[in-house]
């Protein structure tokens, strides 16, 4: 399976192909991500009494995950600088350290959860808990999918091959980070 | 990127003489099989759901009676038979044949290049979408039987279970129409990618044939569109399933909240489907008038100006929703505003025929009849598009005539076009042309008689959603018997007649003549290659040195002029 078409190596664009997908993947999670976050913020505008709700939710523990994942980003930008010199065993590392953060944010959000959900805030105490465990689950399981695509990605850069991946693998956990950053003020902060 | 762009295009040897038939047919990456594959299917799932139209429809004509090879229809069978054949009929049927099916098989060869530019993702859209098609046939034989809260699956009664009644049903419905979409956002993914960075050397975005380009604005338009469905099936899931009340008004939520989401994915959904068509049309009448098409950057221009106005039509199908009057005012005016657009390209056609030399093949018949039927049911949209008459006409037949005769141009009429057309390069054998006309004509009588009474049948005020009209004493009146019964009378006879494609389809593809090259003359690359094409499709790779539409022009012996023919 190694043998690649001709349209693969194609480029009328002068767009690298892969990276040119992984702006179309975006598009289609924009979308997703959209559809959620815009009926949760029309829902939440029209009943006030959720903030209540919200108020529940542990802010610091929020802010702690958004450094985690930021940070992670930047190891993802650090490997793609490494790719870029051909460096791939370097490369490698650096995602096996975003990896580390994603598993990092995931831990505390299930310390979070579990805590959450002991105190009877569970998926369907209301309004609010089912949009708060949608939204950030849906984010969940795209981390969760990102660290494994990582882990495939960093282990062929481990031997200097498919280098050209490892930055079509960071602009997916950009999105993923960026889709963080509209969700922590969003469940976390508003009142 | 220059080594890229320049290296020599040279096929590898390929391993694929003795892969055995399981690899060769249900394994391969190969961007010819999968669009078989999904012909195949989408033809299959076409006539399960044209038997349930035919089983349906004789409960209408003739209620309570023991309908042939079905047997009694119940209330509850009957509802599950409606919304399962819109389902299939737009999910399983328009979807994978006009799009995936067309898009598989054409790009790559318009494009000239040997694949998809990811022939893996391809086969995983595939098998994905097969499983969603299991998933759903699955779905009728479970306890309660299938779906049966409409296509549009409406809460509160798709989400809880003591209203549908098919609890187990409804949630495998759900699934099955998740999975598809996940099947053709793959799909799509790979349509635009393979047209936007795999064209043959020399192929400039507007030399593409336009049957590439609307098939890549439709996985555009499914693309931007479909995200809030994905959501929001998963939320209709969790209020099926797991307690919560997204669209339960008493916990919170709103049930207009699905209809906003379905919507805005269900309008440009029309045009996700119609584009294809309008291409494939595109395709057959510029070849079978051997004229240039008239306005090509034009219908382009057209193509996307309507796709950017389907984002914003969306509510016009909730006027009676409970929606905001003011609101309602400003979807009449942009629904009125998108048939714009859509006359204008049905006027390019028709301009593009006039003066032409006109070959009234079976494939350039279907073309006409898809313009001419179609315009009927975009004509009759602009009545239900208009609030004020919605009113009046919403939940009654006219709204089934009309999207009848919307949908049933894309989804039958320009798939039919397209096979007829493309038959000889996808099997390397001519279609028999009288048995096509035979089924064309027998096929396109019944259709109008079919949906035509159905249209004064709604302007009477016939209900859609009614499973036994002697109930109604006021829609139990002869005149209206007789209607029913002219409705079902053609569908059965219009069923009757696919009989002939079918035997036209199995006894050409095994004993037609042989197809050379190029039957039809046509300019498009796909018609340089082989019938059928081999694995990689050339042999050596072809350049591109002019549009596609290159037809009669003055100063030539022929009167086509290959893309790939050096000037």
């Amino acid at each position: 399976m190694s043998v690649k078409t001709i349209a693969t190596q194609r480029a009328s664009m002068n767009i690298p192909t892969g990276r040119l997908a992984v702006w179309w993947v975006l598009v289609s999670e924009i979308v997703i991500f959209g559809g959620v976050l815009v009926s949760y913020i029309m829902h939440r505008l029209g009943h006030p009494e959720w903030g209540e709700q919200a108020a529940y939710t542990n802010m610091w523990l929020g802010a702690f995950n958004t450094l985690v994942l930021l940070s992670s980003s930047l190891s993802a930008v650090l490997a793609h600088q490494a790719a870029e010199q051909g460096n791939g065993a370097k490369a490698a590392r650096l995602l096996y350290l975003t990896i580390l953060g994603g598993l990092t944010f995931l831990i505390v959000k299930s310390f979070e959860w579990t805590h959450e959900i002991r105190e009877g805030f569970t998926l369907q105490a209301g309004g609010f808990w089912s949009y708060y465990y949608t939204a950030a689950g849906l984010h969940a399981f795209h981390v969760i999918a990102g660290m494994c695509v990582i882990a495939w990605v960093a282990n062929s850069a481990r031997k200097n091959q498919e280098l050209h991946r490892v930055e079509n693998v960071g602009i997916y956990w950009h999105f993923v980070d960026i889709v963080w950053i509209f969700l922590f003020p969003l469940l976390y902060i508003a009142k | 990127m220059a080594e890229i762009a320049h290296a020599p295009e040279h096929h590898p040897p390929h391993g694929h003489a003795e892969a055995n038939w399981f690899i060769k047919y249900l394994w391969s990456t190969d961007h010819k099989v999968i669009a078989l594959q999904y012909m195949f299917t989408g033809m299959f799932m076409a006539m399960i759901a044209g038997f349930m139209a035919y089983v349906f429809r004789m409960q209408i004509a003739y209620p309570g009676m023991n309908v042939p090879f079905f047997g009694r229809v119940s209330p509850g069978a009957y509802n599950a038979l409606i919304t399962n054949h819109g389902s299939i009929m737009v999910f399983w049927v328009a979807m994978p044949v006009l799009l995936a099916g067309f898009g598989n098989f054409l790009i790559p060869l318009m494009c000239g290049c040997d694949d998809m530019v990811f022939p893996r993702i391809n086969r995983l859209s595939y098998q994905i979408f097969l499983l969603s098609a299991l998933i759903l046939i699955a779905s009728w034989f479970v306890p309660g039987g299938g779906f049966g809260g409409a296509w549009t699956a409406y809460p509160p009664l798709s989400a809880v279970g003591k209203y549908n009644l098919t609890p187990m049903g409804s949630s495998m419905w759900v699934t099955a129409v998740a999975l598809e979409f996940v099947a053709f956002l793959l799909g799509g993914i790979n349509f635009i990618v393979t047209a936007m960075n795999a064209r043959a050397p020399g192929m400039r975005a507007f030399d593409t044939p336009l049957a590439v380009w609307m098939i890549v604005v439709a996985s555009l338009l499914f693309m931007a569109s479909v995200g809030p469905l994905i959501a929001g099936a998963v939320m209709l899931l969790f209020d099926q399933n797991l307690g919560t009340g997204f669209y339960n008004p008493a916990r919170g939520g709103d049930p207009i909240l699905w209809q906003h989401l379905f919507w805005f994915f269900g309008h440009p959904e029309v045009y996700v489907v119609l584009l294809p068509a309008m291409g494939i049309v595109a395709e057959v009448i510029t070849v079978f008038a051997r004229k240039k098409m008239f306005g090509y950057k034009t219908v382009i221009y057209t193509v996307v100006a309507t796709g950017v106005l389907s984002f914003f039509v969306w509510a016009h199908h909730q006027f009676v929703a409970g929606i905001d009057p003011r609101m309602a005012n400003v979807f009449t005016v942009t629904t009125v505003i998108i048939s714009i657009p859509i006359a204008e390209m049905c006027f390019l056609y028709i301009a593009t025929l006039y003066g032409g030399s006109i070959r009234f093949t079976t494939p350039m018949l279907w073309a006409l009849a898809f313009i001419a039927e179609f315009l009927i049911g975009g004509v009759t949209g602009i009545y239900l598009g208009a609030s004020g008459a919605d009113i009046f006409f919403h939940d009654t037949y006219f709204v089934v005539a009309h999207f009848h005769y919307t949908f049933y141009p894309i989804a039958i009429i320009g798939t039919l076009a397209g096979i007829t057309f493309w038959f000889p390069k996808i099997f390397g054998r001519m279609m028999n042309e009288t048995l096509g006309k035979i089924h064309f004509w027998g096929t396109i009588i019944p259709f109008n008689f079919i949906f035509i009474p159905m249209f004064f049948l709604g302007l009477e005020g016939e209900h859609r959603r009614i499973y036994d009209y002697t109930n109604f004493p006021d829609l139990a009146n002869p005149w209206a018997v007789s209607m029913r019964i002219t409705s079902t009378v053609a569908l059965v006879v219009m069923l009757l007649f696919q009989f002939v494609f079918l035997f036209n389809f199995i006894y050409s593809w095994i004993r037609g003549p042989k197809a050379e090259k190029n039957p039809w003359r046509s300019n498009t690359l796909e018609w340089t290659a082989d019938s059928p094409p081999p694995h990689g499709n050339w042999r050596e790779m072809p350049t591109v040195y002019r549009g596609p539409y290159e037809y009669a022009t003055p100063g030539r012996d022929t009167d086509y002029w290959p893309q790939d023919e050096r000037a």
